[in-house]
């Protein structure tokens, strides 16, 4: 049982997953040099961040392997973000919309 | 569990039930609620999740001053652009310095797997070769925050570029994660020295904890410089390509 020893896996998952990120962080980075805009761009630099994100919370920190004891404790507090980051968004659209009224600028 | 059990001792392996089961009965059990995870690990986890509200307050901050500003925010891509000689390339430093992060954490996963496979001499190599990397991202930092500050004459308070927010944001952000990834590099040289000494084959007493130390320290340690990364994919994705 690896988990009486600690962490221990085979080197070959280790590697895939390097080599996966590498090839990730490339396609980001296309996405700027590539001068991609709007949607498109936007849904492709989540997607390798969440992708890149995913594979080392997983892999790279054990995630996958931990018992589900851990994985929720350390998975699910962040989710309260996104009220957060909405909460902002409402709040920075009302603020530019103000600004905009008040000094007239406009962008 | 016989009375006399330190908390060391945990149920067997066979005890414990995987899925939704085990996590019920994990935390409705007594004593320790992660079981088979040692206390030290817990505990990088929690101060993991509370970093991550940290920098997730940094990033939602960036947000919400980016998307209120009125003034349109400095080319991003342009402003991090790097000529060597010729046609200035885009982003090219940050995309080194993203390479050389996620160099240095597989040297760090390595480090972690020779580590509980007791390769002393492996795992203290693959330490140094990751606070190595480390520095090097550290130091390409500090000539990206001086090329900024001299030649770009960015200012937390204002820039010739654009939205005056850009520099706080900019130097809170990534000066949060380049003092995380310094910090990174000095446990990585203390660990590194310490496998090398051997004191985790003899389970030397630690000095400021006086608990004994093992292997499982480097994957603590590992936990951590991979979050270091992790946090950079999103300052990447959100700061530098938005």
């Amino acid at each position: 049982m690896a988990h009486a020893e600690g962490q221990q896996h085979p080197l070959s998952v280790y590697i895939k997953v390097w080599v996966l990120l590498f090839v990730l962080s490339t396609f980001s980075y296309m996405v700027d040099y590539m001068h991609l805009e709007g949607y498109l761009r936007w849904s492709l630099i989540l997607l390798f961040m969440f992708l890149k994100a995913g594979f080392i919370i997983a892999v790279f920190m054990h995630i996958k392997w931990e018992r589900w004891a851990l994985s929720f404790a350390i998975c699910t507090p962040p989710v309260v973000l996104l009220v957060f980051i909405g909460i902002m968004v409402i709040e920075s659209d009302y603020t530019f919309l103000t600004r905009n009224l008040f000094f007239g600028t406009g962008s | 569990m016989a009375p006399q059990d330190t908390s060391t001792a945990v149920a067997q392996p066979g005890d414990l039930k995987p899925g939704l089961t085990g996590l019920t009965e994990d935390w409705s059990s007594d004593q320790r609620t992660f079981k088979n995870v040692p206390w030290g690990k817990a505990m990088m986890w929690i101060f993991l999740l509370s970093d991550t509200f940290i920098f997730s307050c940094f990033l939602i901050s960036y947000m919400t001053v980016r998307m209120s500003t009125a003034v349109a925010w400095p080319p991003v891509s342009e402003v991090f652009s790097l000529s060597f000689g010729g046609e200035p390339i885009p982003l090219i430093l940050i995309a080194i310095m993203t390479f050389i992060l996620i160099t240095s954490s597989g040297t760090m996963v390595l480090a972690v797997n020779y580590g509980y496979r007791k390769d002393r001499k492996k795992t203290a190599l693959l330490l140094i070769i990751t606070a190595l990397f480390g520095a090097s991202f550290v130091g390409m930092q500090a000539f990206e925050w001086t090329k900024l500050i001299v030649e770009e004459g960015v200012r937390p308070w204002g820039n010739p570029m654009g939205a005056s927010q850009f520099g706080s944001a900019f130097f809170m952000i990534t000066g949060f994660h380049g003092f995380h990834v310094s910090v990174g590099v000095l446990f990585l040289v203390l660990i590194a020295r310490k496998v090398w000494r051997g004191d985790y084959d003899i389970e030397k007493k630690g000095f400021f904890t006086s608990r004994k130390g093992n292997y499982e320290i480097v994957e603590t340690m590992g936990l951590y410089w991979h979050f270091v990364d992790l946090v950079w994919v999103f300052i990447f994705a959100f700061f530098y390509l938005w």
